[in-house]
């Protein structure tokens, strides 16, 4: 694969879609990225190992796609590190207290049409391009 | 859940990262140009969505047919939409927005082990033990 194409992000966004399918029907959750690593750190989760592999397969296909894939492997930072440790725990405490994040709301939730999931799913994109624009604003 | 069952969930979840590194959205710098609407617009994570959201939901129609003792789902009905779910979908975006990061990309770019994830990773750990200690793991 050469060049990033909007087919990568269309192949890429099926396989998204194909991998959560996969882990609803085997786990009976709805396996959002989010929800999935939150409730390994709580000590009463009772099934953790499926969340375990699922996102120690995450990290291990991504890795993989690095390395086979000059587009996949394209990384452009943009933020200076405090910012990245500040954007984490905002990420970590929003999408735990929201109960979902850009998986479990936006892609499962949009997906089968749960209007909690769409609801939130607007508003965090919403935030997130007003955050962006006042970012840009307030550093340049 | 049984043996065979794990290497499966393990191979859905590398397929899952495999998604989100071919199609771009490990990089802050297209998912913050999907966030700059107001800059140079990348259109590109509407289309990573678009396709994630037809296949899931599609496939989701079918298996639901097929629903039975041996393949449960999760149940259909969506929570309230309640003061809980709106402060924290927008605290999320406010991170997402300043970061670049939601959850799946942090972690996949783990696998490369980039500065920015490394850093990320844990204050979101932090972030997620702090709401469910306070508020409870079961939205």
């Amino acid at each position: 694969m050469g060049d990033y194409t909007f087919w990568h992000a269309l192949i890429g966004g099926t396989l998204i879609g194909l991998a959560s399918l996969i882990a609803t029907a085997l786990s009976g959750k709805i396996p959002g990225i989010s929800g999935v690593f939150g409730r390994l750190l709580v000590p009463a989760t009772p099934d953790k190992k499926w969340r375990l592999l699922f996102l120690l397969g995450l990290i291990g296909g991504a890795a993989l796609s690095f390395l086979l894939w000059d587009s996949a492997a394209l990384f452009r930072p943009m933020r200076p590190l405090a910012v990245m440790g500040v954007a984490g725990l905002l990420v970590g405490f929003g999408t735990r207290l929201g109960g979902g994040c850009t998986s479990g709301h936006g892609v499962c939730g949009v997906g089968t049409g749960a209007k909690d999931s769409i609801a939130a799913t607007l508003i965090f994109v919403g935030v997130a391009m007003v955050t962006v624009l006042i970012y840009n604003r307030a550093v340049s | 859940m049984k043996a065979g069952r794990f290497s499966v969930i393990f191979l859905a979840g590398a397929v899952f990262g495999t998604g989100l590194a071919i199609s771009g959205m490990t990089d802050p710098g297209r998912v913050i140009g999907f966030l700059d609407v107001f800059g140079a617009w990348d259109p590109a994570l509407l289309l990573v969505m678009a396709g994630a959201v037809a296949v899931y939901g599609f496939g989701m129609l079918i298996l639901r047919r097929f629903q039975n003792h041996n393949l449960k789902l999760p149940s259909a009905a969506s929570s309230p939409i309640d003061r809980q779910l709106v402060i924290g979908a927008a605290i999320f975006g406010v991170g997402w927005g300043l970061g670049g990061f939601c959850p799946g990309p942090s972690l996949a770019n783990l696998g490369a082990l980039r500065i920015e994830a490394l850093i990320f990773v844990p204050a979101m750990a932090m972030g997620m033990f702090f709401a469910q200690k306070f508020f409870g793991a079961d939205r």
